[in-house]
């Protein structure tokens, strides 16, 4: 019952099989090993899952692999070149923005998609753009910080471009 | 202990690069060769007596390798799931419950069967090819109702509904009522809570029938009690069992206390000879981790006109589910510490632990102290409101003031000052500013209230004079080793478990201080029962600064010991003329005559050593606290009341609390914004809904369990005071917990005050519009 | 959680769409941009035979000026409305309610056309295609939106039939959509849409009965001279809510008539 998906994930080409409800968050997972995607709940409502789809932060779980034929995938190991950090990853890493560390791939994935079309987001538009994402650990206050630091040093021009 | 360089300094998280590149390892990431995938049948039913499971058709899906009953378990697993003593009770029943029901479901998504298949998308389809035959029960949802002697039984093989029943007295308190001149009472309700880490329960097991050892992989905040129980109720040798807790995506006391799957996924493995893996889904999460909270009480405070507080006299009721929780009874603390910061005549504190057809409640973070705050906060709000007295000044007039301080059940809050905190908290929140603007606020009708919330929480578990009885006979100590290696690297294990916390980080400070070597020196390691102590406590109840954080501080102090020995040794020197400063020894008056303690690590493994010294330079400590400790704070919420749809909006929070000395002060901050928010979520917005009448779950997805998003939720203004405590050397106390324990009570007082011209006193939670606009309707009738 | 096996095809245009889904049967289901079928097929609450993937179906994804219509092809997606130039200068209020439309990774995904044929109660575009007339089109035939919606989650489609475009009156005038809920990503508890057109106020209301509602008893009002508070105060006026954990009927019909009122006043 195989179908042949053809994808880009993180810059490589991939051609594989799949049964048609296997989720887009299993095939990354499961059939290309990128397991910094993760799973936090069933209904879409968490966004631990978030990946870049032709540069739109999407939920992973809440697609079929089969609907990303054809498409560029970005994850969190394919962020920033490898061995380097982008900037959101880095602002996380100085402003604390990450405790667990469960829901963070998602918020940093949904928080490149925002930065990449807005450079200069205020708390209000950060609010909307990660409304999709939920943490249980650090009240947010330090994601918050993290993205505006993030927008901040890629204005500056110290930035790698976008991923994906 | 001062601020030395590492110690206070905000060094960034040593865990953090591999969890922001995708590196994490969290229990879904674990693989093993020939792995098999595991799915759980469960009860539909609050309560039903099992009449037959049909497994033809799911045993015919080709690639499914078993569907298990609790029949087959029995040949692999014994006993009962472990409840704690935790106190002696007056009556006490506590049922029997083995990891998979056999004749009758209790609560639903209890596990009736489960299905082992190839895969994890086949093992699904399996599970859903299980035909049970139930004959449903009334289910018991109502924990006051389940009291009383008509009630329908929760199992009916029960004598009553009744787990425990037990009044703790504390002073005289019909004296203290007689003496009243105030009297308020309120019901307070402390809805069910899931506690909702991101990353749900799973549990990957190996067991080899030919060197008869299991390997175990959960996420997990404690792997060494997890080994306890398991390698008992499976019967193979403690030793013979390796429980690894990798990254753990939050756990907030959800992931302490034994769980079925713990136990039914290793005997699977045992019983196919294949490793076996389960991940549990959000919704099984929703619906079978174990909920927070769950108690109504019922309360009444006594005071004198001039705000003198005499007595509370209250009754908590508490929801236990359909069993006792491994810790459940803890929550009971709730009643000892629902005096809070202040000097009480009596207290008066009846707890009934009552069972109901719902998944078991257990301690969620703060487990029984934001319970006792926010009924202490809330009694002494109503006792203000009553006396007209502003609700800061009637605080103050009650603040236990002289520490150690005793309170009416005994416990010896170890340092505190109370007005420190609460000076500073209405400074930062503009307190006299915000009640100008209120009142111009409410010149225009519009209802702004101001809440406070001053705390104090029972933390750092615990001695074991009062811990190991309540276990059934483990002491809550913990446990710690440090080696150095020969190069100079230090392996420092720790029994503790962070899942969040970042201890990588902190206990690394703290070892490499201590020790006075580079902080890249120092490898932190923990959640693996196969290498450091003997056992390992758990981190919960905020307690691995205060007692795995001292076992380091020991065992870095028996090593200083045994390499001041050698380190003179070596300089040829008498020990008690060394000196040790920055990660070196010298001899007093000669500073030429130095040896690093890394040389002295290195010597340790020559053979040039004083007689009798063995080789090495390790140390294992176990530290027993010889109090708890009591970390406090003040609070302030201003919130507005939408009118017209009864919709909250917190204006401004403000939170300033004392932990005693801090090593990484970005780690805490973190920690009480997290905690902070979580206790709005309960103010405003959690909550697990049964329906009354069936006994289903309504809230059963993120869809209508709502944790709040960063949208919902304020920036709180921070500050910090410091009281060491006096009962460790390094005068620390516990910081996990804390906002959580503060936060629900200034919120709710603030929204009870912004409600108040309208005549109500009470709000209970989460205060959502459609509750509060009721309450509006009714006060304007 | 895990869907349940079903076959699945993929359409590239409206005929194949309608061939696949008349050759797979009763049972088959059309997939657009899922983001609320997925979590159904999750929970297994649903578990149809076949799923014919539209996502290739370009030629249905455009916003099109006529006239005075708007006509929007059913497979836009809810991020392309909340930027299209046309949409903001034609029907604003459309884009106000792409905007509110669940969350960023939602809006990359779903389309507008899968919330027409979902139909689900608390649904943003239902309320905006009632109280304006919009019409429905689909492979075979135009249904007025008041015809469209039947019940919760039924609508006027045949089992093989596909949502193509839905024609809206153009309307740039002032506007609002309060959509009331408890975090800013979650459905509408109760949701109130305004649009001023030049024949008079539009008003219609979300979530507060199985499909969603033109609240004429305010538009009248309005018509007759009542002010924005005496009118929307009949915003709840044969109303039959649904009670919820979220929500009481009681309390949905008050929040008709608050929200009904702040709209006026904030689009005027």
């Amino acid at each position: 019952m195989g179908q042949t998906l053809r994808v880009t994930v993180n810059g490589e080409g991939r051609s594989d099989e799949v049964e048609p409800r296997l989720l887009l968050v299993h095939y990354l997972r499961e059939t290309c090993g990128l397991t910094g995607t993760h799973v936090g709940c069933d209904t879409s409502q968490c966004g631990a899952c978030t990946v870049l789809l032709d540069g739109a932060a999407v939920k992973s779980c809440n697609m079929l692999a089969l609907q990303a034929d054809g498409a560029e995938i970005t994850t969190i190991e394919g962020l920033a070149p490898e061995g380097g950090l982008h900037p959101l990853q880095t602002a996380f890493w100085e402003n604390h923005g990450l405790q667990c560390g469960y829901c963070t791939p998602g918020f940093i994935m949904a928080a490149a998609a925002l930065l990449a079309e807005n450079h200069d987001p205020s708390d209000e538009e950060i609010g909307r753009g990660l409304e999709g994402n939920l943490c249980r650990c650090t009240g947010y206050v330090n994601i918050r910080k993290a993205v505006k630091a993030a927008a901040q040093a890629m204005r500056e021009g110290a930035a790698a471009p976008i991923g994906g | 202990m001062a601020v030395t360089q590492l110690i206070g300094a905000r060094v960034q998280r040593r865990e953090d690069p591999r969890l922001i590149t995708g590196h994490g390892r969290f229990i879904e990431d674990h693989t093993l060769p020939g792995l098999t995938h595991l799915a759980v049948v469960r009860s539909p039913h609050p309560h039903a007596l099992i009449l037959g499971i049909d497994t033809t058709a799911a045993r015919a899906l080709p690639g499914v390798l078993a569907v298990l009953t609790a029949a087959d378990f029995h040949k692999v697993l014994s006993g009962s799931m472990p409840v704690t003593p935790a106190f002696a009770p007056e009556k006490k029943y506590v049922p029997e419950r083995f990891p998979i029901a056999e004749r009758e479901v209790c609560f639903q998504g209890e596990p009736v069967a489960v299905v082992v298949a190839n895969d994890r998308y086949l093992a699904a389809d399996a599970a859903d090819l299980v035909h049970v035959t139930y004959e449903p029960l009334p289910a018991v949802v109502d924990p006051e109702g389940a009291m009383s002697p008509g009630s329908p039984l929760v199992h009916t093989d029960g004598p009553d509904n009744i787990g425990w029943d037990m009044t703790y007295a504390g002073g005289d308190i019909d004296a203290a009522f007689s003496r009243a001149e105030v009297v308020v009472k309120e019901r307070i309700i402390q809805q069910r809570l899931a506690p909702t880490a991101m990353e749900t329960r799973g549990v990957m097991a190996s067991y080899s029938p030919y060197s008869e050892d299991l390997s175990l992989w959960l996420s997990s905040q404690n792997p060494h009690f997890i080994r306890l129980f398991v390698s008992g109720a499976m019967g193979i040798p403690e030793s013979r069992v390796r429980v690894v807790s990798p990254d753990v995506g939050g756990g907030f006391g959800s992931k302490i206390s034994p769980y079925p799957e713990d136990y039914l996924v290793p005997a699977a493995s045992k019983l196919l000879g294949r490793p076996v893996r389960w991940i549990e889904t959000r919704t099984e999460s929703v619906m079978t981790t174990i909920h927070g909270r769950g108690q109504v009480f019922t309360a009444e405070a006594a005071a004198l006109r001039d705000g003198t507080l005499l007595g509370l006299r209250l009754t908590q009721v508490l929801d236990l589910g359909a069993y006792h929780g491994t810790f459940g009874a803890f929550q009971a603390c709730a009643c000892l510490m629902s005096g809070g910061v202040y000097r009480w005549e009596a207290i008066s504190a009846r707890t009934v632990g009552v069972l109901t057809n719902k998944v078991p409640t257990d301690p969620y973070r703060g487990a029984g102290r934001p319970e006792g705050t926010h009924l202490c906060e809330r009694m002494v709000d109503r006792m203000a409101d009553e006396l007209g007295m502003d609700p800061a000044e009637l605080r103050r007039k009650n603040f236990a003031r002289e520490f150690p301080f005793v309170n009416n059940f005994g416990l010896t809050y170890d340092s505190g000052n109370y007005d420190g905190t609460l000076d500073r908290a209405l400074e930062l929140s503009d307190y006299q500013g915000w009640r100008q603007r209120q009142a111009a606020a409410r010149e225009e009708g519009k209802l702004v209230g101001i809440g406070l919330s001053t705390w104090v929480e029972i933390c750092g578990f615990g001695p074991s004079a009062a811990t190991a009885g309540a276990t059934g006979g483990i002491a809550l100590v913990e446990s710690a080793q440090i080696r150095f290696l020969p190069s100079g690297s230090v392996a420092a294990y720790v029994g503790t478990h962070a899942h969040g916390q970042g201890h990588d980080t902190t206990f690394s400070q703290l070892v490499a201080e201590t020790l006075g070597v580079p902080l890249e020196a120092v490898d932190l390691r923990h959640g693996d029962t196969a290498e450091g102590p003997a056992f390992g406590y758990g981190t919960y109840g905020s307690r691995s600064l205060s007692v795995g954080g001292m076992a380091l501080y020991t065992a870095s102090q028996e090593i200083l010991a045994k390499a001041r020995k050698l380190a003179a040794h070596l300089l040829e020197a008498s020990p008690d003329d060394l000196e040790f400063t920055a990660g070196a020894f010298t001899v007093r008056g000669n500073p030429q005559a130095k040896k690093t303690i890394q040389e002295v690590a290195l010597a340790s493994y020559g053979g040039n050593l004083p007689a009798g010294m063995e080789q090495g330079l390790e140390a294992v400590s176990h530290f027993d606290p010889p109090n708890f400790v009591w970390p406090f704070g003040a609070h302030v919420c201003v919130v507005e009341v939408d009118r017209e749809t009864g919709a909250v909006e917190i204006l401004s929070y403000t939170g300033v609390d004392d932990c005693g000395n801090v090593i990484n002060p970005m780690i805490v901050e973190g920690q009480v914004q997290g905690g902070i928010a979580q206790s709005i979520a309960q103010a405003l917005f959690e909550e697990v809904v049964y329906d009354g009448a069936s006994g289903q779950l309504v809230t059963g997805t993120m869809l209508d369990y709502l944790v709040p998003t960063m949208n919902e939720l304020p920036t709180p203004k921070l500050d910090r005071t410091v009281t060491p405590s006096p009962t460790n050397a390094l005068g620390v106390k516990g910081i996990g917990e804390a906002g959580t324990i503060a936060a629900s009570a200034a919120v709710i007082n603030a929204v009870c005050e912004a409600l108040r011209p309208l005549g109500i006193h009470h709000v209970d939670m989460p205060a959502s519009p459609d509750r509060l606009w009721r309450l509006m309707q009714e006060a304007g009738r | 959680m895990i869907p349940a096996a079903f076959q699945y095809s993929k359409a590239g245009s409206v005929r194949e769409a309608v061939a696949q889904l008349r050759e797979a049967g009763p049972e088959a289901k059309v997939i657009a941009g899922g983001q609320s079928l997925i979590p159904l097929l999750r929970l297994r609450l649903s578990q149809p035979s076949h799923l014919v993937d539209v996502n290739g179906v370009r030629e249905l994804d455009y916003v099109h000026p006529e006239g005075d219509l708007l006509r929007v092809g059913a497979m836009t997606r809810h991020s392309t409305l909340v930027r299209s130039e046309l949409v903001q200068r034609h029907l604003p209020l459309l884009a106000e309610m792409a905007a509110q439309v669940g969350d960023p990774q939602i809006r990359a995904r779903g389309t507008l056309g899968g919330v027409f044929a979902h139909a689900d109660a608390a649904g943003d575009y239902p309320t905006l295609a009632v109280m304006l007339d919009a019409t429905i089109v689909t492979d075979r035939r135009r249904v007025a939106a008041r015809d469209f919606f039947q019940h919760l989650f039924t609508t006027a489609l045949a089992e093989d039939e596909l949502v193509c475009e839905v024609v809206f009156p153009m309307a740039p005038g002032p506007h609002r959509y309060i959509k009331f809920r408890r975090r800013l990503y979650d459905w509408a508890i109760v949701g109130a849409a305004v649009q001023k057109m030049d024949s008079g106020w539009r008003v219609g209301l979300t979530h507060v009965g199985p499909t969603a509602v033109r609240a004429a008893a305010v538009e009248s009002r309005l018509q007759a001279g009542a002010t924005f508070p005496e009118a929307a105060g009949a915003a709840a006026d044969g109303l039959e809510p649904p009670s919820d954990v979220r929500a009481s009927a009681d309390y949905r019909r008050h929040l008709a008539q608050v929200l009904t009122r702040r709209a006026l006043e904030q689009a005027a």
